[in-house]
């Protein structure tokens, strides 16, 4: 079984319309597990339009709660706390649930035992059917800590049910970035699949996300997407990665249909235009991942 | 008046619009933050003479071996299994650290020590519209210029950007409109970006995906940080009006619509801004930020 997650670095690129086209095209030549792993903006699901089968809780992190009859607001907390989360009061001290990272550095220092710390509810993990495949997805609480983790367990649950139902690919939509969430998403991967457009500000994320998972000693291909926008950066964003040697899956052009698919919760690869027939292409040369070592 | 620019959905055009509305008002000597320290962008539109650099990181645990009894406390106060003791070994595992001082704090031994672990680089300088042939009505404007930069594969984007802010934004506030230019997602470097701020400016493109994300970073913004939010649509023209009558039933002002076009798309994948692209707009970002609540 092959792992593969789409990444970009820069936001926007077009990660989950490849992903969704890519899950269309998998699905028929091979048995196909999903996860979406950008769990604070998690979309695939708007494409795919699944049919929910199970929910879970997403416990994680801590967060100090101040008893207020217990306070005696004698401000050592504040003094220990490194990230400005405990707010002084007069009669009592409170705690900034967003600022708050769990630490429990004030736990330590407070004189009465005023401080517990409660365990968070973070967030949710679903279970779905997709006409491609199960899908594993999560939504990350507004404002939530502790997204890589959240990434891990999506990905852990994801690839248990590959082993399970002895499936050829576990393809994982990922988040934008380079940080946290994107290395979480990384382990494990045996390709990255990484979604540039021809862009200046593009062009300087794919360095980045190359870096990234270069670090991690992850093998890369390279779609070039809106590639009409700019053919020039195209054409650089070609030879850099012909420098270092990242090999490029497929060039994408600009194509508005994309968008109406994806409105009508459909992969683009159902339709006939520019972009679909390149992904016909981008998939042929990504297959032969599927039975190299 | 600190406003950020924010988006949920990666690529809805957060840094078009944040480095626009800094050229629209640069005659009042704005300042301007990148906190996309993942993929940091405004830099290639606003070439930004970086005059001071320093490194930006967190503070993180070393083990004074002749002190050391290896009982084991500091690793049962570490909330992140960062530090593990195994026989009579400490292990430190710096990717895990929060930097919280608390295995400090509390070894009964004083065999722990503090040393700074750099996650990354701060620089600042400015940019001189007029002398960079950007649109400027004098040559006396300037705009404040810092921005962050994660290192590659290092996990934690948060202390990068509190450092950044706390090295331009004096503690006591500035009379300067600041713009901060925040990450995608919703999660925790969105909160630190927004922390602080008077307002967030969200921008968001009329698809199921920019209508999906845009919700929970209203969720962040508004509901758990009581932020004002107004919302400028992006790539107006595509997809359906569901963003439209999203903001009408929650109240959210839409300040500014930039409609899809051949000749923006292609200007902005050449690294040059809308006021460039189309000089109208910064009398239109001029007139929005006045009207601002």
């Amino acid at each position: 079984m092959k792992q593969w997650v789409i990444l970009s670095g820069k936001g926007g690129t077009g990660k989950t319309t490849v992903a969704a086209a890519l899950a269309h095209l998998a699905a028929d030549t091979c048995r196909l597990v999903l996860a979406d792993v950008d769990v604070d903006a998690a979309n695939l699901e708007l494409v795919l339009a699944p049919t929910l089968e199970t929910t879970h809780e997403f416990k994680s992190g801590e967060l100090a709660v101040i008893d207020p009859a217990r306070c005696i607001a004698c401000g050592n907390c504040a003094e220990a706390c490194r990230f400005e989360a405990i707010i002084p009061g007069e009669i009592a001290y409170h705690v900034d649930p967003l600022s708050c990272e769990g630490c429990a550095a004030c736990t330590y220092r407070c004189p009465t035992g005023a401080i517990q710390m409660k365990l968070r509810d973070a967030g949710r993990w679903f279970t779905s059917q997709t006409r491609f495949g199960p899908l594993y997805h999560a939504h990350l609480f507004a404002g939530g800590e502790n997204s890589g983790k959240l990434v891990t367990l999506v990905k852990q649950m994801a690839r248990l049910r590959a082993l399970d139902d002895e499936a050829d690919l576990l393809l994982v939509d990922g988040p934008p970035g380079i940080g946290c969430p994107v290395i979480a998403a990384l382990s494990g991967a045996d390709l990255a699949i990484i979604v540039t457009e021809a862009t200046a500000a593009g062009a300087h994320d794919l360095e980045r996300i190359l870096d990234t998972a270069t670090h991690f000693r992850v093998p890369v291909g390279v779609l070039r997407n809106k590639t009409d926008r700019n053919p020039a950066q195209a054409e650089a964003i070609a030879a850099y990665c012909a420098a270092r040697e990242s090999p490029l899956r497929g060039r994408l052009p600009d194509d508005r249909t994309a968008i109406e698919a994806m409105s009508r919760a459909e992969p683009v690869t159902i339709t006939d235009g520019p972009l679909s027939t390149a992904l016909h292409h981008a998939w042929e040369a990504l297959k032969k991942y599927l039975s190299s070592d | 008046m600190i406003i950020a620019v924010a988006s949920g959905k990666g690529g809805t055009g957060k840094t078009t619009v944040a480095v626009s509305l800094a050229l629209s008002l640069a005659d009042l000597s704005p300042i301007y933050l990148d906190c996309d320290v993942e993929e940091p962008n405004a830099a290639l539109f606003l070439h930004p003479e970086l005059t001071e650099r320093r490194e930006a990181g967190q503070m993180i645990p070393a083990v004074d071996l002749s002190r050391c009894t290896a009982c084991g406390h500091c690793a049962e106060v570490c909330r992140y299994h960062a530090i593990a003791v195994v026989g009579q070994q400490v292990l430190i595992f710096p990717e895990l650290c929060h930097g919280c001082g608390s295995c400090t704090y509390n070894c009964p031994a004083q065999a722990l020590h503090e040393v700074f672990e750099p996650l990354g680089t701060l620089e600042r300088g400015r940019v001189l519209p007029w002398d960079r042939g950007l649109p400027a009505h004098s040559s006396s404007e300037e705009i404040t210029f810092a921005q962050g930069t994660l290192n590659v594969g290092a996990a934690m984007a948060t202390p990068i950007i509190r450092q950044l802010k706390q090295w331009v934004i004096a503690p006591e506030g500035t009379d300067l409109p600041v713009i901060l230019d925040a990450p995608p997602g919703t999660a925790c470097p969105v909160v630190e970006t927004l922390h602080g701020a008077d307002l967030a400016l969200m921008v968001t493109e009329p698809t199921p995906f920019g209508l999906h994300d845009l919700r929970q970073a209203v969720e962040v913004a508004r509901d758990q940080l009581g932020l004002p939010v107004a919302v400028i649509i992006n790539r107006d023209g595509v997809g359906t009006a569901d963003v439209d009558t999203y903001c009408t039933k929650e109240g959210l002002p839409i300040v500014l619509r930039i409609p899809l076009e051949r000749a923006i798309a292609e200007g902005i994948a050449q690294g040059r801004t809308l006021v460039e692209i189309h000089p109208e707009y910064r009398a239109r970002f001029r007139q929005l930020f006045e009207a601002l609540p």
